[in-house]
């Protein structure tokens, strides 16, 4: 009994952060392109990094 | 130069939205991203794969142009969209997938909860466990359940019933005589099954919303941003860009090559050539002189006009179709979604049920509670689960399989109404046929003909023009080196070469003999012309799409026959009903279309439209069932249920096909949920449901439904 006093209310948590993060996911958008997330996973590198040296390239 | 001061002074970006549906692939999308920003004005991209667009941000007060001139360099067509128009669209389906979540944490930790009572929780750990459930159903009852409750008491208060109904009143019950259990230290508690019900209900809704996003984005990025004003010259002969909610008649404006007409008038300057493709459906450009009436939406292609506006905004020619369109798609609103018509049925007999069991208990001599108890029983465990993911599981994954292979579905009833239909009847112009003249007899040319014809068509706008430069860049041809290039609108394109003229067109210099010599076949031609004398004739034909034999073949395997309605003139349709051996009636106005789909649809058959044009709009929108193809105007593709990419009529075939092996898996799924309930009422009648088999009833009858509907993933085959 004195077990669940303590570990109910860290069940209870872990599930509220888990919406909590959910929440987070969907305000930031990462549900809006689920097909293009699938598809990114193909694409060499990182983008920020090849885009910074095209950018570099291209002056 | 601009690099430099785009990196030294970071100036606020600006976001626009642009449409790019040809968008396919992960090369696409990296070719994308990392290409624009090679542009000067571009600070970033970012492709969305899944709606076809790409949020661009530049540097304030960059040009549109540029920028959709870069999008063309990388090999793309972009359409500047309305930011605003897809956020909306989307609040609905978030705000579903928020309930959604909430009711998925809340099922999952009462659940945690519900697990120790089922494996034997005695006395007060049970009323403690019971207490900890009802603190989080409570709340998420009342947050995620809103959806069913408003709906529930809109139709009540209408005096009608829905699926939401039998819900609300199911989860009402249950979580309210659950509570009752709980204070009075009963020992069964129906928390998780509100809950849960509750989360399958909210993913099926989920899945319907998302489908019908994915669609609408899809047909918002298709279509083209069209001219919303006009230069307007004013008395002092000033001009000036006036929106056109703000045309007046009797303002003159001056439309430029390449723009759209936003109001009827008289052409009161100036001669040129109108693409009414828009209106008519007819791709040849049609000549417009000084006088004449021109139209509302016609596209000018060749010279600058000045033209009077005579109807302005509701009064022109295209806000009366529009308006005829706005009418014809209120019949197709009045349809009945099957899973409303299940709804119909199947409330009121739940409802029976449960005041039966009710009744049968108290006669029993049971007792209010022990019957009430029952009655809840019966509710949760009839609450259509299995029936509210039935209908859209099986049509999201078949919308799913049909946007792979290029077809877009507008929304689930669209694949309902598609399995019934049993007549099909196609446009001419840009549905059977491609819609874009293609030269038939270059290779008769010589080299040199070929290159002077290149260099001439290809510093002009004009489809024929635009199909010849097409065809000779095709072949690799190199363009002559020309001088004094003049075009002669709705005549030609002339230039010197070599110290000789040269012109492109029908006739050279001679408007008298603009009479029906050369196009007495309905064939388009044009001629090259050097130092006066035709010296070639170029004929374009307007070709069939490549599968137009075998689709209308295949249509009438299916038991669909098929037949063909156009605006073009009997002689212009003729060679391809004999091709196809297809029955046709010809010089149709939309409104003759829109009346004979009518009849048709009154004498008891079910008309699949097919069709491109704004004079196909009512017509698409009366069909019980519509397509357009991805080259239709903005008018057919708003008003079709489905949208197929591409240059051929085979997803006809597929989409039908798919539509009715999903109506086959909708009914199975019909057959699995009322199959369980008729294994299941029996044992809450009679009082042997416990909150442990109706949770594995739920979610075992909810499993089945969405496996099986998951078999569509290759119906668009």
């Amino acid at each position: 009994m004195n077990g669940l006093i303590i570990l109910i209310p860290i069940a209870l948590g872990l599930g509220l952060l888990g919406l909590a993060a959910f929440f987070w996911t969907l305000k930031r958008g990462q549900y809006d392109d689920l097909d293009g997330a699938a598809l990114r996973i193909l694409l060499d590198g990182d983008g920020d990094e090849k885009q910074n040296e095209d950018k570099d390239a291209s002056k | 130069m601009t690099h430099m001061a785009k990196n030294l002074d970071p100036q606020p970006a600006i976001e626009s939205n642009f449409a790019v549906p040809d968008i396919r692939c992960a090369g696409c999308i990296s070719k994308l991203e990392n290409g624009l920003i090679l542009s000067p004005q571009i600070i970033s991209a970012r492709v969305n794969f899944t709606t076809k667009q790409v949020v661009v941000h530049h540097i304030a007060g960059a040009n549109m142009a540029d920028i959709i001139a870069a999008f063309a360099l990388l090999g793309f067509e972009a359409h500047q969209i309305e930011k605003n128009s897809i956020d909306n669209i989307q609040n609905d389906s978030k705000s579903l997938l928020m309930a959604m979540g909430v009711a998925g944490f809340a099922m999952m930790n009462i659940m945690l909860l519900s697990v120790s009572i089922w494996s034997g929780a005695e006395g007060s750990t049970r009323d403690m466990f019971h207490w900890l459930s009802a603190a989080i159903a409570l709340p998420t009852i009342a947050y995620s359940g809103r959806p069913f409750f408003t709906s529930a008491w809109r139709a009540l208060r209408h005096g009608g019933t829905n699926m939401d109904v039998p819900i609300s009143i199911g989860v009402i019950l249950a979580s309210g005589l659950s509570l009752y259990e709980t204070a009075t230290h009963g020992p069964h508690a129906y928390f998780d099954g509100a809950v849960m019900l509750l989360f399958f209900l909210l993913t099926g809704r989920w899945l319907d919303s998302v489908m019908r996003d994915r669609a609408r984005s899809g047909v918002t990025s298709l279509l083209k941003n069209m001219g919303n004003g006009a230069m307007v010259i004013d008395e002092k002969g000033h001009s000036h860009f006036v929106d056109s909610t703000a045309l007046l008649p009797h303002m003159v404006m001056i439309i430029a090559a390449g723009e759209r007409l936003p109001a009827d008038g008289v052409i009161i300057y100036g001669k040129t050539q109108l693409d009414l493709s828009l209106l008519t459906g007819e791709s040849q450009p049609c000549p417009a002189n000084v006088n004449d009436k021109v139209l509302a939406g016609t596209l000018n292609i060749g010279s600058p006009i000045h033209v009077r506006i005579t109807e302005i905004g509701a009064f022109t020619a295209i806000a009366d179709i529009a308006r005829l369109m706005g009418e014809a798609a209120q019949s197709k609103s009045r349809y009945v979604r099957i899973a409303d018509r299940a709804a119909k049925l199947y409330a009121p007999a739940v409802h029976l049920l449960a005041l039966l069991a009710f009744a049968g208990w108290m006669i029993m001599g049971a007792g209010v509670h022990q019957s009430l108890l029952i009655a809840v029983a019966v509710l949760i465990i009839t609450c259509p689960c299995a029936l509210g993911l039935a209908v859209p599981a099986a049509q999201i994954v078949t919308a799913g399989a049909l946007m792979r292979s290029g077809i877009l579905v507008k929304d689930g009833s669209a694949l309902e109404r598609l399995a019934e239909i049993d007549m099909a009847i196609f446009d001419k112009t840009g549905t059977l046929t491609m819609g874009r003249p293609e030269p038939v007899n270059l290779h008769d040319a010589t080299d040199l003909q070929c290159a002077l014809m290149l260099s001439l068509a290809q510093h002009s706008r004009h489809p024929l023009s635009k199909a010849l430069t097409h065809a000779l860049q095709q072949m690799n041809i190199s363009p002559a080196i020309i001088e004094d290039i003049d075009e002669d609108a709705g005549m030609g394109i002339g230039a010197k070469w070599q110290d000789i003229d040269i012109f492109l067109g029908r006739h050279f210099n001679d408007e008298a003999s603009n009479s029906p010599v050369n196009n007495d076949e309905e064939t388009l031609s044009t001629n090259l012309f050097m130092d006066g004398k035709s010296v070639f004739t170029i004929f374009f034909t307007d070709n069939l799409r490549g599968d137009a034999k075998d689709v209308v073949h295949d249509l009438k395997l299916m038991n669909i026959p098929a037949s063909i309605m156009s605006g073009d003139k009997a002689k212009a349709v003729a060679p391809i009903t004999k091709l196809l051996g297809m029955t046709a009636q010809t010089a149709m106005l939309p409104q003759d279309k829109l009346a004979a789909i009518k009849r048709f649809e009154q004498a008891g058959h079910h008309v699949l439209m097919i069709g491109d044009g704004l004079n196909d709009g009512p017509a698409l929108a009366a069909g019980h069932a519509s397509m357009a193809p991805g080259s239709a105007s903005d008018a057919g593709k708003n008003a079709a249920d489905f949208i197929f990419m591409g240059d051929n009529l085979r997803p006809i075939i597929q989409a039908i096909n798919a539509a009715r092996k999903t109506k086959s898996i909708v009914r199975q799924n019909f057959q699995l949920a009322i199959g369980y309930n008729i294994f299941a009422v029996p044992l809450a009648i009679f009082g042997y449901v416990t909150p442990l088999i109706a949770a594995l009833a739920m979610s075992g009858s909810s499993l089945i439904v969405v496996a099986n509907a998951l078999r569509l993933r290759g119906a668009a085959k």
